[in-house]
């Protein structure tokens, strides 16, 4: 090329607007993979599950048949028993024996027990067979809570996150005050994230302001201790203060030392919601500091000393002419934090103790512990839905491009 | 900040250091207390008399060697390093070429995309696990190092897309369009001219994915086996099971390394900070 151009008439190589699309569809790919489709496939399960449609289908097609009052007739029995009979043999008695005990407990036990003495049952109806086994088989509530666990797709899990319940006749109520767990939990989760935004914004406000308004080599100073709680494993800041505040740890021991605390007199800090709160705020503070203070960098100290020149006390010259010009970052911080908080898990997992737990570890219980992951699934579920809006406010209000790391 | 002139707003500025200088300590000081705790010659949690006497008899290195002779420990760092840095380069080379394509903003359905991409990162770690848990389980990727690292690469991106684009949006594109007109391919062109300038922000980018993957544990948790523990996994069963002073030494070396990638990150921030830009 001996021929040299203006650069304003070179066409960029990368302006192409489809060129710069398609830099990003292996990512957009690769998330779509490895990220979205995991999520769609955990709201899958939150609706639909098949194994006890597919382990008695059946004793399901002729269920359907059965007009809900009084028992169903022989020919269900009798499916009932050869299925549950196979079902045995396939070894996935089991889990339909949990989805059944899940609409109405007691049954798990009444079907494995079936299960096994129904190996050398004598030929002949199975329906005095199986009522003489057990007394359940002769109530209609069995079957009905057999018919709900065998819908392929269902909204019962959902019912039940949202402590809802569906009455055989197909009513939905809400359960009573005692048996009502999902939503006062979802509730205290939200009223802990508000509550840890409220004391980020307190403690991270005075510091960044300071930050902003110092010389720029002490500026960085203060911003690197802002940033190593922000870069040290969660981990790590978990144990810090269960080392700190158990009733043993660091914190007690200098109230007894000093003469503040009795020997047994000792704060229990620690495994309870003052751990979860205490952690967590330690844990999202950088989150709440970094926002308001790109945005009190950029605001003039010279508004400050126009409003004090023109008689306003600090106090007032602040709340009429500083606060508002810091509200941009004072609504990024503060969704930021609220987001990160409602979904948190580690932290209430470690130092929460039985009363400081969130909606996440719920949804980690009935992964791991109860099994029971159409439910995990359906709060999982909710939960995405409440992050979805507040992460469609955020890009809405502060812009997700926006968004900067430490 | 405007020199106080009363004595009311003197006492006011004092309160305000001292509230401010409060939070600093609030911030750091949990952290650094597991750092002499780490060297306790005694298997507690808190400062032993002879420790506060600074008697050097009160003070260890047993439960150094005892992660050294730990084979758990080993292991678990071996797992975080091949997950860490095989889900790293994924997401560096993945989010790099996106970022590039997202800081053009004709780029169609770019609002989207980016929505989409940033997704990871704030989507509650709990959810993104237990859906990774379902679908990586019927692929057969459960219990595998492939399992992970893939799971690892996503929740990383967003940070490379973000710190990325950040660098790019000082890019000047007259840059490009110079190399253009000098005759250079727009390959040649990247990867000497834009790539060298925006090195800084992708190699922060990679740093913040490390640090995703090093530092993660609920995925490990519900994807993970016996052969995927990792330092956090091995951490979390220390922190649950039984805790000993271990973990606090173990802990001391996450700050070390924490600290390490924080001046890293802060450094080359300066120097991207250098590089010529548009505005």
């Amino acid at each position: 090329m001996s021929q040299r151009l203006a650069p304003e008439s070179v066409p960029l190589p990368r302006t192409g607007r489809w060129r710069s699309a398609g830099l990003a569809l292996p990512l957009l790919l690769f998330i779509g993979a490895a990220f979205l489709a995991p999520l769609a496939s955990m709201l899958t399960r939150s609706v639909y599950d098949p194994r006890v449609a597919d382990a008695l289908p059946q004793t399901l097609e002729r269920l359907g048949e059965w007009d809900g009052s009084g028992l169903p007739g022989e020919a269900v029995y009798e499916a009932a028993a050869r299925e549950i009979l196979s079902a045995r043999g396939e070894r996935t008695l089991g889990q339909v024996a949990s989805s059944v005990n899940r609409i109405r407990s007691g049954l798990r036990s009444v079907l494995t027990r079936s299960g096994r003495k129904l190996r050398g049952a004598p030929d002949g109806p199975k329906r005095d067979f199986l009522i003489g086994l057990d007394p359940a088989w002769g109530e209609a509530e069995t079957w009905h809570a057999i018919r709900s666990a065998g819908e392929r797709v269902t909204f019962r899990h959902y019912l039940n996150a949202l402590d809802l319940d569906r009455r055989p006749g197909g009513q939905v109520v809400r359960q009573p005050e005692e048996r009502r767990i999902y939503l006062p939990l979802l509730w205290r989760t939200l009223v802990v994230s508000l509550g840890i935004t409220g004391l980020c914004l307190l403690l991270g406000y005075p510091i960044a302001y300071l930050m902003a308004n110092s010389p720029p080599r002490r500026a960085n100073w203060l911003l690197l201790l802002v940033l190593v709680p922000f870069w040290t494993s969660l981990l790590v800041r978990t144990t810090s203060w269960i080392v700190l505040l158990q009733t043993q740890g660091v914190v007690n021991d200098l109230g007894v030392a000093l003469g503040l605390l009795a020997e047994d007199g000792r704060i229990a800090m620690i495994y309870n919601m003052t751990g979860t709160f205490v952690a967590m705020t330690h844990v999202l503070l950088p989150f709440m500091v970094l926002p308001l203070y790109s945005v009190m960098r950029g605001i003039p100290p010279v508004h400050m000393s126009a409003a004090a020149s023109l008689g306003a006390s600090p106090l007032r010259a602040w709340r009429r002419v500083y606060w508002p010009q810091t509200l941009p970052g004072v609504g990024a911080g503060s969704l930021l934090v609220f987001i990160l908080a409602i979904g948190y898990y580690i932290t209430p997992a470690l130092v929460g103790g039985r009363t400081g737990q969130l909606i996440s570890n719920m949804i980690a219980y009935h992964m791991q512990t109860s099994l029971n992951w159409g439910l995990a699934a359906a709060l999982g579920g909710v939960l995405l839905v409440c992050v979805t809006a507040l992460y469609l406010l955020y890009d809405r209000l502060v812009g997700i491009e926006r968004m900067r790391l430490g | 900040m405007s020199s106080p002139r009363s004595p009311a707003e003197r006492v006011g500025r004092w309160l305000f250091l001292a509230f401010c200088a409060a939070v600093f300590v609030f911030l750091v000081a949990p952290i650094l207390v597991i750092v002499p705790l780490s060297f306790n010659a005694e298997p507690y949690f808190t400062f032993t008399e002879g420790m506060l006497r600074f008697d050097s008899e009160a003070y260890s290195l047993r439960w150094y060697r005892d992660i050294f002779a730990d084979e758990k420990w080993t292991r678990a760092l071996a797992n975080s390093l091949v997950i860490g840095v095989s889900a790293t380069l994924l997401a560096t080379s993945l989010g790099t070429l996106a970022a590039l394509g997202l800081a053009n903003s004709a780029m169609p359905g770019r609002r989207f995309a980016m929505g989409l991409l940033i997704s990871p990162m704030v989507t509650p770690v709990i959810i993104s696990a237990a859906g990774m848990f379902f679908f990586y389980s019927n692929l057969g990727l459960a219990q595998t190092h492939l399992g992970l690292i893939l799971a690892h690469a996503a929740l990383g991106t967003p940070f490379v897309v973000i710190t990325v684009t950040a660098t790019l949006s000082g890019f000047d594109a007259n840059l490009m369009r110079a190399a253009a007109s000098l005759g250079a391919g727009p390959l040649r062109s990247f990867r000497r001219v834009q790539l060298p300038l925006i090195a800084p922000g992708v190699f922060s980018g990679a740093l913040f994915a490390f640090a995703t993957s090093f530092d993660e544990v609920v995925v490990v948790l519900f994807l993970g086996g016996l052969e995927q523990r990792t330092i956090p996994r091995q951490m979390w069963a220390g922190i649950r099971e039984q805790i000993s002073p271990t973990i606090l030494a173990v802990a001391t070396f996450l700050i070390a390394f924490a600290l390490l990638l924080l001046f890293t990150v802060a450094w080359l921030r300066r120097r991207s900070g250098q590089t010529p830009t548009a505005a």
